[in-house]
């Protein structure tokens, strides 16, 4: 367990070497190298089937990698290091490795017997083992920021869809988390409901949280990414400022690409 | 209306639009309320003009020592059953779904067995263990002293064998009751939990399970009912539960239909209470799964005769606003 120093060079909060995945015969990921420094908001686009979605589940481990290393803030993620050899994590040490790392998903999966509330203490009071008071206060203050003061008694299935992730990126939130991974939070809503979302989410990147978003929401990525990420095949094949990739692409895919979602 | 209007955008104006609506005729639906009522007329007649139905006998014994000690027993029996059977069943469900081969085949082994051979037959088989091993030993296997030394003609009393009967044949249903209310849930639960670094452990026990409740307690409800009623086949292993009970009188008396009857009128008093707690249950856990609970058959009950305001905007919803 390395920690990389705070100094001239930014801290390193996810670096990827090498990473390849398979489901099968079928090869995801093809060694994807990828490092997002602190408080960076990187966009991964792509069509559907590009890997970038499983490749943000490797992140924090929900997929297991065949090859290649991922570290979150220094620390890898999966292996324990130990005299000269790697050794596969345990269940129970993974868990504690996916504390430090946010996770906000498509389709929101709150938790549908719990309240707002419930939904966003579980983590630090029963995962974390933190002081329920001083949680709940928290997670009111959170609440407010995302705009849901009023929603904390409510149920998920009361609420609308973007409400819901909402609630999702406060329980994301209320971890403390070192990072966040959006798998295409605003996919699943209905389209007046996206820019309530978004606005969270800029909110955020403007607030410093590293953050690394699966998205096809080209203008948020315009607008609030400080690298846009483009995936094909596995692969990364092109990245950089949002303004070059998007306005001037270079790589045939990406050319194309954005020639369908642009029209 | 003018003609012409109408005219003018293409329409006519439909002849019957004057015409007053009756609705249908059902004249099968007579016939048949007719056949019920006859039925049931000659039913109510026969259990007042029969005489061998002896109700003075069925009163009497009713509320008899005896007989409440069976339906003590009975209530004991299931109750122990069913809380080790489901408390077992839990065990063999993550055993069934664990990604350890050892314990999922094992699990299956359990199931195999104990839900594949007839439930009379295991009874007896427990019962008469003693036959098979007439010594129970606790030590070390093979080599090792023995600590604790017990005659199996002791441990295994006629009511031991009724609960292990009971019990292990419950465990067996209801493993795969409870694997199929867990694989019923999304596997975006699990991420979500996983994702906020929740164990194993704790992710069954506060976001798979509760959420399975809704699934899982419907057919196990109906287990308990169905245990409540199997329990009678321990009478065979010579356990004083209701049937013995009842049995125990009329092999005396000779009072065979009036006895019969005083245990059927008290599995059915018993069943129905049964129901009404498990309609309770199933309304506990309905919690977020629709935006609002049904009403109570108490609360439609006051809704139909219509007062008070109390019982019917379900309060749960209000008690909530936040600041």
């Amino acid at each position: 367990m390395t920690m990389l120093k705070e100094g001239p060079t930014p801290r390193i909060m996810m670096q990827a070497t090498g990473v390849r995945k398979s489901f099968g015969a079928l090869e995801v990921l093809k060694g994807i190298d990828l490092a997002v420094p602190h408080g960076e908001v990187v966009c991964l686009l792509g069509q559907s089937g590009s890997g970038k979605s499983t490749f943000l589940r490797c992140i924090n481990h929900l997929e297991r990698i065949d090859f290649g290393r991922i570290r979150v803030d220094g620390e890898l993620i999966g292996y324990t290091e130990q005299n000269g050899h790697l050794r596969e994590m345990h269940e129970h040490e993974i868990s504690r490795q996916r504390i430090h790392i946010g996770m906000v998903f498509q389709h929101f999966n709150l938790f549908p017997h719990m309240t707002v509330m419930q939904n966003v203490i579980e983590g630090p009071v029963g995962v974390k083992r933190e002081k329920r008071s001083d949680v709940v206060e928290q997670a009111q203050a959170i609440l407010k920021r995302v705009g849901l003061s009023e929603k904390v008694n409510a149920y998920p299935r009361q609420l609308s869809g973007g409400q819901q992730q909402r609630v999702a990126i406060a329980r994301a939130l209320a971890m403390r988390p070192k990072l966040i991974l959006f798998d295409e939070p605003t996919s699943a809503l209905d389209p007046e409901l996206v820019s309530d979302v978004l606005d969270v989410m800029r909110d955020l990147a403007e607030s410093g949280m590293t953050m690394i978003v699966v998205t096809h929401e080209i203008a948020f990525a315009r607008e609030v990414a400080d690298r846009v990420v483009f995936m094909a095949g596995g692969e990364i094949v092109e990245q950089g400022k949002p303004r070059d990739v998007l306005g001037n692409p270079t790589h045939p895919q990406t050319q194309t690409f954005l020639a369908k979602v642009l029209v | 209306m003018s003609r012409q209007q109408s005219d003018l955008i293409g329409t006519d104006i439909d002849q019957t639009i004057d015409l007053p609506i009756k609705p249908a005729r059902h004249p099968g639906r007579w016939v048949a309320i007719a056949f019920v009522i006859l039925l049931t007329a000659m039913f109510v007649h026969t259990l007042f003009t029969n005489p061998r139905f002896e109700w003075s006998v069925v009163g009497h014994y009713f509320a008899s020592d005896s007989i409440l000690l069976g339906v003590r027993r009975t209530l004991q029996l299931t109750a122990i059953a069913m809380l080790t059977g489901a408390g077992l069943g839990v065990l063999l469900a993550v055993m069934r779904l664990s990604p350890n081969p050892v314990l999922s085949g094992a699990s299956w082994l359990f199931v195999w067995f104990f839900r594949g051979s007839p439930l009379l037959v295991q009874l007896l088989l427990w019962y008469n263990l003693s036959a098979l091993f007439p010594d129970i030993t606790l030590g070390i296997p093979f080599i090792g002293p023995d600590f604790v030394h017990i005659d199996a003609n002791v441990l295994i009393s006629p009511y031991v064998a009724a609960l292990l009967g009971l019990g292990l044949n419950e465990a067996a249903y209801s493993a795969e009751i409870i694997r199929a209310g867990i694989i019923s849930i999304d596997h975006g639960q699990t991420e979500a939990a996983q994702s906020i670094g929740m164990s194993r452990g704790r992710l069954l026990r506060r976001v798979v399970l509760p959420q399975a409740m809704r699934v899982i307690i419907p057919p196990l409800g109906n287990d308990t009912i169905n245990m409540l009623k199997m329990s009678a086949l321990v009478s065979t292993i010579a356990v004083p539960e209701l049937l013995f009970a009842a049995q125990t009188i009329y092999t005396r008396t000779f009072e065979t239909i009036p006895l019969l009857l005083v245990a059927v009128i008290w599995y059915l008093i018993v069943v129905s209470i049964l129901s009404v707690i498990q309609y309770y249950i199933e309304r506990h856990f309905a919690r977020g799964s629709s935006r609002n609970l049904p009403l109570t058959p108490l609360q439609s009950l006051r809704k139909i005769l219509g007062f008070g305001p109390r019982g019917l905007t379900s309060g749960s919803d209000e008690k909530g606003s936040a600041s």
